[in-house]
């Protein structure tokens, strides 16, 4: 058993992946669910092993093969990416539940095995993005990623034919993202001889030679990883592959794809690029910085003027990411934990409303836009209340997490003296109640007098273990504030652990 | 200029990757996209090996006469990159003939045009 727990690092990963061929070929939805969320409750139960030895032995490198750095390939768990693996192992479990009624509706039963094979490997690849530490094999991973939800978002043409187009598209820019990745990991291992991130940090500090060489490949693949995570002006994928994929993969991906690149691409800022100190603070401010803010401006903007509510979510998505890359191009403690805060808090949030907007798509059997809810609070109440719940978290209301984001980032733009930036955070929130508020008036607001129907507690149970998990977190913020202050410190401190 | 001739590679590569990246922004042929992007790709691969060159450098074994050696690492990388790339492209293709197959044309102008319509 012993041996068994020494491997969680990989298992956590591997196990996914070896059942995603598996599953594959059985063609009942239902043993194939259940081989799924058997295999995600022992996922749930290896984050928890490996959460265990974390906070006994601190951070772990696991070597595969036990072959040492820079030859082998090695994961690396420590503060920085402990708290999303909880977070992520959690959530998977949670979104598979909710997964199973809206699969059966919107996929062909014939092909629902292949299904959760994509989603077993989404989530494998996923993990491997959050834990590895070596940067050809986080290429290998994401691709792995891009291929598998590239074609469980084409599993959305059977209701709507444009997601086959959402689907094209997102293969042809995530396929030059992660091939300017590749011509970055090019250019480092030939200065350096190393594809270890640790390896390399000490490398890096070892010579001075042909650092320019260096910031070229760096560019690359920090510009590869904004593709992939959707930074703007990079995101324009995100929106119809968000909108036009089946209701289940959009929470998926909402919540946890773009958040799982984010976390690599601030390892490479702070830990790798932090050797170059005024290069990384010429790249925050005069390039992370604005663009964040133009993010959440643009984001938020278009999401008012949407009639599509997957789409508006989408787009309030790209605000959203400005948000959490506004805090980290704040290069001090503060300002990179209130980006972890809100990683954590935004999962949640997003993947949440993904959850009831996607159960109101199978209730519709059609696009939900904001004139088809018509009335809808009266109708599926539960549903209904739950989806308010995320959206005021959204907009970041007092005694929900979204408003500890809030209070995060106002106070580490406060610290730092950004008052500017403080004005236009505060606009873009009230914006943002302006694109909410739309869908509560529908929603609530409205004399068509439906009423109240039976509502599948398969699907409401879950979305109300995301609501309710907002306002416990809302409430009681410290266990999210810990995680975040563990991943800032360790992030902070570089990366020789 | 002996020294950017010495560097003919990167000049190479270079003109690979622009024209892979040219054919994928202006062919409005979904098919055209899905070749220049493997021409984009298989840039980058060129690119890896070729750094990996050392003249008169042999294969990594080990002997007595020979000690110049070429770094086989970067080969196997893109043995790796290969099959992601050829993965893509296969994903790509079943697309393009899903799409062929309910829009009924692979031409991007096409396709907007019949969008619009169906939106108006």
């Amino acid at each position: 058993m012993n041996i068994f727990l020494d491997d969680a690092p990989a298992l956590v990963v591997v196990l996914p992946l070896l059942l995603a061929a598996i599953v594959a070929f059985i063609p009942s939805p239902r043993l194939a669910w259940f081989i799924t969320i058997v295999t995600l409750v022992i996922h749930v139960l290896l984050s928890i092993e490996l959460l265990s030895s974390f906070s006994s032995f601190g951070a772990i490198i696991y070597e595969f093969g036990n072959w040492p750095p820079p030859w082998g390939i090695s994961f690396k768990l420590d503060g920085v990416n402990i708290g999303l693996q909880i977070l992520f192992s959690a959530f998977v479990l949670i979104a598979t539940i909710y997964a199973r009624k809206i699969f059966l509706s919107e996929i062909d039963p014939e092909d629902s095995g292949k299904a959760y094979s994509f989603w077993l490997l989404a989530i494998g690849s996923l993990n491997g993005i959050i834990l590895t530490n070596d940067i050809f094999n986080l290429f290998v991973f994401l691709e792995i990623s891009a291929l598998s939800s590239i074609s469980l978002i084409s599993l959305g043409a059977g209701t709507n034919r444009k997601a086959l187009l959402a689907a094209f598209n997102y293969l042809i820019i995530g396929a030059i993202g992660a091939t300017f990745y590749v011509i970055g990991v090019g250019f480092a291992y030939a200065m350096t001889g190393t594809l270890n991130m640790n390896d390399l940090i000490i490398q890096l500090t070892q010579y001075s030679e042909g650092q320019l060489a260096i910031f070229a490949g760096m560019s690359f693949m920090l510009i590869g990883l904004m593709v992939k995570s959707a930074v703007f002006p990079l995101h324009l994928w995100l929106p119809p592959a968000y909108s036009y994929a089946p209701s289940a993969v959009s929470t998926l991906f909402a919540a946890l794809a773009t958040k799982a690149i984010l976390i690599f691409f601030v390892r490479i800022l702070y830990e790798v690029f932090s050797i170059y100190n005024d290069y990384l603070i010429l790249f925050l401010d005069y390039i992370l910085l604005p663009l964040s803010l133009v993010a959440i401006f643009v984001g938020t903007i278009i999401a008012i003027y949407q009639d599509d509510i997957k789409k508006l979510l989408a787009y309030s998505s790209i605000a959203q990411i400005g948000y959490i890359t506004l805090a980290f191009s704040i290069k001090d403690n503060t300002g990179v934990l209130a980006g972890f805060v809100h990683i954590f808090n935004h999962a949640l949030i997003k993947g949440g409303l993904f959850m009831a907007v996607g159960y109101l798509a199978i209730a519709l059997k059609d696009r939900v836009t904001l004139q088809s809810i018509e009335g809808y609070g009266q109708k599926f109440p539960i549903t209904s209340y739950a989806l308010l719940i995320c959206g005021l978290s959204l907009i970041g209301l007092p005694l929900t997490n979204g408003f500890i984001s809030k209070l995060y980032i106002f106070q580490a733009l406060y610290i730092n003296e950004m008052f500017l930036t403080i004005a236009l955070v505060a606009l873009s929130s009230a914006l943002a109640v302006i694109y909410f508020w739309k869908i509560v008036e529908k929603l609530f607001f409205s004399s068509k007098g439906y009423k109240a129907t039976s509502e599948d507690p398969a699907i409401y149970i879950p979305i109300w273990i995301i609501a309710i998990s907002l306002i416990y977190f809302g409430i009681f913020s410290s266990s999210i504030v810990e995680f975040s202050s563990i991943a800032s410190e360790s992030l902070i401190k570089g990366g020789i652990n | 200029m002996t020294n950017l001739l010495f560097f003919w590679n990167h000049f190479a590569f270079i003109i690979l990757m622009v024209s892979g990246l040219f054919i994928i922004i202006t062919s409005q042929n979904y098919i055209k996209k899905i070749v220049g992007l493997a021409i984009f790709q298989t840039s980058v691969f060129v690119f890896f090996v070729s750094l990996a060159k050392i003249i008169d450098g042999t294969a990594p074994i080990l002997n007595s006469t020979n000690n110049v050696y070429s770094n086989p690492l970067p080969h196997v990388l893109i043995l790796t990159a290969i099959v992601v790339g050829v993965a893509t492209s296969a994903l790509g293709l079943a697309i393009v003939l899903q799409i062929y197959k309910n829009y009924g044309s692979i031409e991007e102008n096409e396709i907007k045009k019949e969008e619009l319509k169906e939106n108006n």
